[in-house]
């Protein structure tokens, strides 16, 4: 008896198949993609996190990334396959343990489809893996830290448009032995990853050139600078580098004077504080300091287009730090990628249906893509920046009106 | 003979240990790193320098600390928000006096009218804090308060940045107190000469004011016996109230000076300083008042020296970095020979 109730339900239950699969109207989806798929109904909308830092002292770095990614959207009408782009996230707090917990929240958010961040390689080293354990792709546009992509380390579905910090250290001892001429020089880190790297990098190029480099380091949420600054005064270098964040390298760079020894030395920071805010924090001492970071002057013809929508849009200046225009190539690449059929298939009432594994590979296969930073190509660690450094100097103009200069005065390979 | 092995147990043992290397490593360190003499006395004096300039204000802070542990035996976890909430406010003073040139000009009276907004604030905070955070709990088991201290912290902070927003605010730069006195070898630039004598003014009046004013008496009567004290016709409440008026009046004072030194101010700028000072307040044995100026002293100068002094010496790379492990160290060193902190056992006898 028993059994032959199990025989006919499961007769029915086969028929309901075929007669469903052999229905009028087109199969419904069914996913085969290994991460999954995320199904977004008709009327809702097509959901992008960030996690960014978006509060505190590193909050510029935050917005920037943010203003860039939401022009991305704005460009296309605030519309992909038909569906309103929600772009939303949480705050990172420039490090491990914030990162750690935007992570979890984001990975916890099923109705996520692909990731933008984090901001500081700190946030990334917790952050990443827990992202890709979630099945999400993640592009984060100012990641500099080589760890990220060491093919050791990576964690699957993490690519980058910002460079690899290898790039950024290299030629920013290039440019202190080769065009100031120093031959003795110093350098401060944090022990965040991409400080630490950084700096690391920057001895290592310089010493291989032929020069002699110190490395020095603070913590994060040091203040009195002084100390450390007298014991890098004892080997009388001529330059400092400094690759840290905001917070510690306003304190250093307004110290920096106040310690015997030092008056006259040159200082140079990289990407991570080129910023208005940094100016502000450092104080007059700022004039005539180096900076290493993206060449602005090299990006393509639609990046002055994007600096003025910036400043229409967010109407202020105090925000613009180096990384938005990484973001807004970020975005356009997953706007771009969700476009693609092999990635979303979309149903006849619009249901989008998005498989994540495939999104991975379009954005891993990325090759050539027109962005605003240059033409990117992910390498199979995920590296897709098109990395072009310049240095910068800051002048008394920039000092007083707090804006970054515009026009570097050296770059890589001239 | 087995006497003195049955009083010597095996934690002692191990402490002891643990002290002498740590001793050890110390004076081999030392040792080593003079003799290496990379450094030259103007620049060891000047790291003696920055290390009183920035005890002084721990000291400032811890003595916020120890007050109200020596007369609540609580852990004011909010006092480091105290700390914040002059000089966060006295910011918007301070920047538009810089920007109108009247600092540069009225230097004295300047300072004197940031150091006045910033210490009402503070007090203000503080008066509040005890008045809604603590009162109500006065007779809660001990931990009560303590959470509730850490409680009312994340609230400050959040209400400050609410208030003034989350990004950092930089005081203007007075470039008078830039420049520098010399005496030989010794540097020193007028705003260190005054965040040191403010400091060691406000310690000696402080200390003046506890051992020969009548409410100065009280409080001490208070801090013995709550009991006792009322019996004798004080008002606890009253001295309560007096004792967070001072600690927020010399926080708030701190904190100007803090802004002088190192120019940024945000919300969360109390958070490291004040565990230092709570850490200065605990070296130096909590609940006394010299203590906690000994311990602040004591930490500001082991954290801008040791680095260099201990660990240059044994070749360890970048130790500036380890400057807050060395610190704790030491008060770990120290709280093995002497569990109630430097002071702290004087006061214990003379209370016995």
């Amino acid at each position: 008896m028993k059994a032959r109730f199990l025989f006919v339900a499961m007769l029915a239950v086969a028929i309901g198949l075929v007669v469903s699969a052999c229905g009028p109207s087109t199969p419904p989806f069914q996913c085969k993609d290994k991460l999954g798929c995320v199904d977004i109904a008709p009327n809702d909308s097509v959901h992008i996190a960030y996690a960014f830092v978006t509060s505190g002292e590193n909050s510029t770095l935050g917005l920037d990334t943010k203003y860039g990614a939401e022009i991305a959207v704005d460009d296309k009408g605030g519309k992909v396959l038909g569906h309103a782009v929600k772009f939303d996230g949480q705050d990172s707090g420039c490090n491990a343990e914030g990162g750690q917990t935007a992570a979890t929240k984001i990975a916890a958010d099923k109705t996520i489809v692909a990731v933008i961040g984090t901001n500081c390689s700190s946030e990334a080293v917790p952050g990443a893996p827990i992202i890709a354990n979630a099945g999400l792709t993640m592009i984060s546009p100012s990641n500099t830290a080589p760890y990220l992509t060491d093919p050791a380390k990576r964690a699957p579905g993490y690519f980058r448009t910002a460079h690899n910090d290898k790039v950024q250290g290299a030629a920013a001892a290039e440019f202190v032995f080769k065009q100031l001429k120093y031959t003795n020089v110093a350098t401060i880190h944090d022990g965040g990853p991409y400080t630490e790297a950084l700096a690391n990098v920057f001895a290592d190029s310089f010493r291989k050139l032929g020069g002699k480099a110190v490395v020095e380091a603070v913590n994060v949420g040091d203040k009195d600078m002084k100390p450390v600054l007298t014991r890098v005064a004892a080997g009388k270098p001529e330059l400092i580098y400094f690759p840290v964040f905001i917070a510690e390298g306003g304190f250093i760079c307004a110290q920096m004077r106040d310690v015997p020894g030092l008056e006259k030395t040159t200082m140079m920071g990289a990407d991570g504080i080129f910023s208005p805010d940094f100016l502000k924090a450092c104080g007059k001492n700022v004039v005539g300091m180096y900076f290493s970071s993206p060449d602005f002057s090299a990006f393509a013809g639609g990046y002055q287009a994007l600096v003025d929508k910036y400043l229409k849009k967010y109407n202020q200046k105090s925000t613009l730090a180096p990384f938005h225009a990484h973001a807004y190539d970020a975005m356009n690449m997953f706007l771009t990628a969700l476009e693609n059929p092999a990635v979303t298939v979309k149903d006849a009432d619009g249901t989008l249906h998005v498989q994540k594994q495939a999104l991975r590979d379009v954005i891993a296969a990325t090759k050539g893509f027109k962005g605003v930073t240059g033409n990117l190509t992910c390498d199979p660690t995920g590296d897709c920046a098109d990395p072009k450094i310049a240095v910068y100097q800051v002048n008394a103009d920039n000092f007083s009106s707090l804006t970054m200069p515009k026009n570097p005065i050296w770059k890589q390979g001239q | 003979m087995r006497r003195f092995s049955e009083r010597l147990n095996l934690t002692d043992v191990i402490m002891f240990i643990i002290g002498a290397l740590i001793l050890l490593l110390v004076v081999v360190g030392s040792a080593a790193t003079l003799y290496a003499g990379k450094y030259t006395t103007r620049q060891w004096l000047d790291l003696v320098v920055f290390g009183v300039a920035l005890g002084s204000i721990y000291a400032l802070i811890a003595l916020g600390y120890t007050l109200v542990y020596g007369i609540l035996r609580m852990i004011n976890f909010a006092h480091s928000e105290v700390f914040m909430a002059g000089p966060f406010t006295a910011y918007f003073l301070a920047d538009a006096m810089g920007k109108s040139g009247f600092l540069d000009q009225n230097l004295f009276v300047g300072l004197l009218i940031i150091f006045a907004v910033s210490m009402t604030v503070s007090t203000i905070v503080a008066i509040l804090l005890e008045r809604i955070a603590y009162r109500p709990l006065r007779f809660a088991p001990r931990l009560v308060p303590l959470i509730t201290a850490i409680g009312a912290s994340f609230f400050l902070q959040y209400f400050f940045r609410g208030l003034y927003g989350p990004n950092i605010k930089v005081y203007p730069e007075i470039a008078f107190l830039k420049n520098v006195i010399r005496i030989g070898d010794l540097n020193i630039q007028y705003l260190q000469v005054l965040v040191i004598a403010a400091a060691a003014l406000m310690m000696i009046g402080l200390q003046i004011f506890i051992q020969r004013s009548r409410t100065g008496k009280a409080m001490r009567a208070v801090a013995e016996d709550k009991q006792t004290a009322a019996l004798m016709g004080i008002d606890i409440d009253q001295i309560i109230v007096i004792t967070f008026v001072i600690g927020g009046a010399l926080a708030g004072a701190a904190g100007v000076l803090y802004a002088l030194m190192f120019k940024q101010v945000n919300f969360i700028m109390g958070f490291i300083p004040g565990i230092k000072a709570f850490t200065a307040a605990v070296l130096g044995g909590i609940g006394n008042v010299p203590g906690a100026m000994v311990g602040g002293m004591f930490l500001g100068i082991i954290e801008s020296i040791g680095p260099t002094l201990f660990l240059d010496g044994l070749n360890v790379p970048a130790p500036q970095q380890l400057k807050d492990a060395i610190a704790f160290t030491l008060l770990v060193l120290v709280l093995i020979f002497r569990p109630s902190g430097i002071l702290g056992e004087k006061l214990a006898q003379k209370k016995a």
